[in-house]
């Protein structure tokens, strides 16, 4: 299921690309770039683990942190997203996407925290079988 | 906890499949089984007869033409709704007669499988290639374009989505379906307590149709963000695109919520996992929590694209612009984003406290008022409008008065006390009736009304046209009136019998009012036929019956496959009204090549292929689900070399049927 042809309003058909866009498709420089900083992002989280200078929980959090960054360096250098590309839809795209992630997964942890908080505990009916 | 790896009897070669399998001892089934047998042997030996298969084969099955794929949307849409709607008088009947000690006529196994068939076939299976089929069919007209974005994408998306509904058809006769309820909720879903094939049939013809839906939603973002004719700005555009723009971005982001859910639930019943199980520290609240995530934008989904019929059928028929075009956008877009912020409100008494409850219960009032601003929208387009009633606008008037009156009994049920009265009654069953016939169905009934003739280039017959609508109409009202009552009576959904005699009135009286569906159903394919049958007199030959607004009636109808000769040029929203008053003539001359997408049968095939690698998960029949599975993945592969994908239109060819426009054009006017 690679791109398809599709007959545009040029009257062009293409690969997916190649048309009037301003379509950033990145230089060897910025992929070069992209890759060196996702190295170092996933290594300091190996050493992290592996090392254990810090305590649990603060390695955790780090972990996490280094993780969004990731995402970042991902979109920015290999989904080449920046605030003109394809006339600003991508950024929107994006937009829509944290805020509905957001709210999956915020509201998601407070229901079921909730649920935990004032329903029958789970753990505890399945000691009693 | 019962394994698969230690059900009783699983062969390496048919899986868990025996003759025991075959609901030989059910003889509804087997009658039933027996006519769709006779029926379909006389289809096939028809089809064979008149030499039919080159052709469905050449022009429809393997096409890539969005107007085709829409349509083939549309008829397996209406077919599955004869089957959904089977289920529903059943239902009804069952309803009617199981009281006084009675046990009616379907045994429990049967019945539960029935009430969850209805369910999952008429969202799935109706109302989804419904929508998707209007979508398909229209959107590409309204901008000017002549294809969707992927053309092969979209022939893939269909056959993926009748492959869904092929499973769950499968699950009629070979086996038996899921007797959970619509949404499967574990732990009863999970393998301990429906250790058959009812759950998997289930999964497997969602999780295929859902690839289907998943990508024609972003086909259909790429057509409208990418293919919109040069001036159609998106304040420009008809109203029926930005319903389906929005539409398709909640289907984008909400469907895979869905697609990972049942994974997990897979994941349970296959390997053994324990996701939603009680025990092992599983959790079913998570299911029922993500499983609603997704399950109210759904609504969203297939209300949305309605909304947007609803607003050209008003504004064509009213012979106005549509009141509030901008208010009508950002309602829109506000009801995209409000529709994932309410899911709670199905699961109020699932124990969260007061604060959550009460935080859902807002946002769940506060979504009913953009969809207010609409029904006032479409009040003031034909407030002094000169509305003509033909069918399409009945439909529409219906649908206001049916769907604010399902409206309000949603908000009543939004107020969490309230809520924990009625919740699991047959008011809930009512009300969701209420707002999805009254709204999606009645939606669809005028958007086929209004684009048939777009589509076959006559009009359907209007007598028979009327009685369908006057037998849905008062059929509704029948039929689902009479559970809000019940439901107050406290009587609660999915029971099989009764024991008090006083509710039996109303389940007869909702049973007269399924029975005035079913004739309306009728009276719908009897239009249907007649319209085929008379298309000489009801031959629309300008390509604009309704005195239309939008770009989908500036070409001939049936549209040519290259949709426009030349790209329209937008100046204004409501881009053909504003050319016919600005005095627009055809460019007659200068005609150029064309060039098209081909037409290819990888879809059907991996269609195929993934209906046997669902068989294969369903039945435990794992040498033909890495068979198919293989094959899947090899196909795709074969098909990116297939370079022969476009083909030219000659000039002369498109000359040829913009000549036969401008001749037919010229009858109507001598």
């Amino acid at each position: 299921m690679s791109a398809d042809t599709h007959p545009d309003a040029h009257g062009h058909v293409g690969d997916g690309h190649g048309h009037d866009d301003e379509e950033a498709h990145g230089s060897r420089k910025g992929y070069a770039i992209g890759f060196l900083l996702s190295v170092v992002l996933t290594a300091i989280p190996f050493w992290l683990v592996m090392a254990r200078p810090l305590a649990t929980q603060a390695t955790a959090l780090l972990i996490m942190a280094f993780a969004a960054v990731q995402m970042v360096v991902h979109m920015i250098f290999f989904l080449h997203m920046n605030r003109r590309a394809e006339g600003g839809w991508s950024i929107m795209a994006l937009l829509f996407t944290v805020v509905i992630v957001l709210i999956a997964l915020s509201g998601s942890l407070w229901v079921m925290y909730h649920m935990n908080a004032n329903m029958m505990p789970m753990q505890d009916m399945s000691r009693m079988e | 906890m019962q394994t698969p790896t230690t059900h009783p009897a699983i062969s390496p070669f048919l899986g868990r499949f025996t003759l025991e399998s075959l609901p030989l001892h059910e003889p509804i089934v087997v009658a039933t089984f027996v006519a769709v047998a006779i029926g379909g042997a006389a289809l096939l030996a028809a089809l064979t007869y008149f030499k039919l298969w080159g052709y469905l084969w050449k022009e429809w099955f393997t096409t890539v033409d969005h107007k085709r794929i829409g349509i083939m949307y549309m008829i397996l849409g209406i077919i599955m709704l004869l089957r959904g709607f089977s289920d529903a008088i059943m239902m009804r009947l069952q309803q009617a007669w199981a009281f006084g000690g009675s046990e009616g006529y379907l045994n429990a196994h049967h019945y539960d499988q029935v009430f969850t068939a209805h369910g999952v076939i008429m969202i799935f299976f109706v109302a989804m290639p419904i929508v998707t089929g209007l979508m398909n069919y229209v959107v590409p007209l309204q901008i000017g374009a002549r294809d969707v974005s992927f053309p092969f994408l979209n022939n893939f998306s269909f056959w993926m989505t009748a492959g869904g509904a092929v499973t769950v058809m499968m699950s009629l006769f070979v086996g038996e379906f899921a007797q959970t309820g619509w949404l499967a909720m574990p732990p009863l879903s999970g393998i301990g307590f429906s250790p058959g094939v009812g759950v998997d049939y289930y999964i497997w013809s969602l999780q295929i149709a859902g690839v289907g839906t998943l990508l024609s939603g972003v086909n259909l973002i790429a057509t409208i963000v990418k293919l919109r004719a040069p001036g159609m700005t998106m304040m420009k555009m008809p109203i029926f695109c930005w319903t389906a723009l929005c539409t398709n971005i909640l289907i984008v982001a909400a469907f895979p919520v869905l697609t990972a859910v049942l994974a997990l639930l897979s994941l349970d019943r296959y390997v053994d996992t324990a996701f939603f199980t009680n025990t092992l520290g599983g959790n079913p609240m998570m299911y029922v929590n993500l499983i609603w995530i997704w399950g109210h934008p759904e609504v969203y989904i297939l209300i949305l694209p309605m909304f947007g019929v609803f607003s050209e059928v008003t504004s064509t028929f009213s012979g106005k612009r549509l009141f509030g075009y901008t208010s009508m956008v950002y309602a829109t877009l506000v009801i995209t984003v409000l529709a994932y912020l309410v899911w709670l409100h199905h699961f109020f008494t699932m124990g969260s406290g007061a604060s959550v409850n009460s935080f859902f219960g807002i946002t769940t009032m506060i979504i009913s008022i953009p969809t207010g601003a609409k029904i006032f929208n479409w009040l003031f387009t034909m407030y002094r409008g000169r509305v003509r009633f033909e069918l399409p606008m009945m439909w529409t008037i219906a649908f206001m008065i049916t769907f604010t009156l399902g409206g309000m009994t949603g908000v009543l049920l939004a107020v969490p006390p309230a809520d924990f009265v009625l919740h699991n009654s047959l008011f809930l069953v009512a009300h969701f009736h209420n707002v999805i016939i009254g709204g999606v169905l009645f939606g669809a009934f005028a958007a086929i009304n209004y684009w048939w003739p777009k589509a076959f280039g006559f009009k359907l017959d209007v007598w028979w046209g009327k009685l369908s609508f006057w037998l849905w109409v008062s059929g509704f009202y029948f039929a689902f009136m009479p559970l809000y009552v019940l439901g107050l009576m406290g009587v609660t959904r999915r029971l099989r019998t009764f024991d008090d005699p006083s509710y039996q009135i109303w389940f007869i009286i909702a049973g007269f009012g399924a029975f005035l569906i079913a004739l309306g159903i009728a009276a719908m394919l009897i239009q249907f036929f007649v319209s085929i049958r008379n298309r000489k007199a009801l031959r629309d030959v300008t390509g604009d019956p309704w005195h239309g607004r939008t770009l989908e009636w500036a070409t001939s109808s049936p549209p040519p496959d290259y949709n426009f000769a030349f790209t329209p040029v937008v100046h204004d929203g409501d881009a053909w009204a504003d050319m016919k008053t600005r005095g627009y003539k055809r460019p007659l001359n200068g005609y150029k090549d064309i060039h098209m997408p081909s037409n290819t049968g990888a879809g059907v095939i991996l269609g195929a292929l993934s209906v046997a690698f669902g068989v294969g998960m369903i039945w435990y029949v794992w040498w033909l689900a890495a068979l198919s599975f293989v094959g899947i993945i090899g196909v795709a592969i074969v098909h990116t070399f297939n370079y022969k994908r476009d083909y030219y239109i000659p000039a002369a060819e498109v000359t040829r049927q913009e000549e036969a426009h401008t001749a037919s054009l010229a009858g109507v006017t001598a």
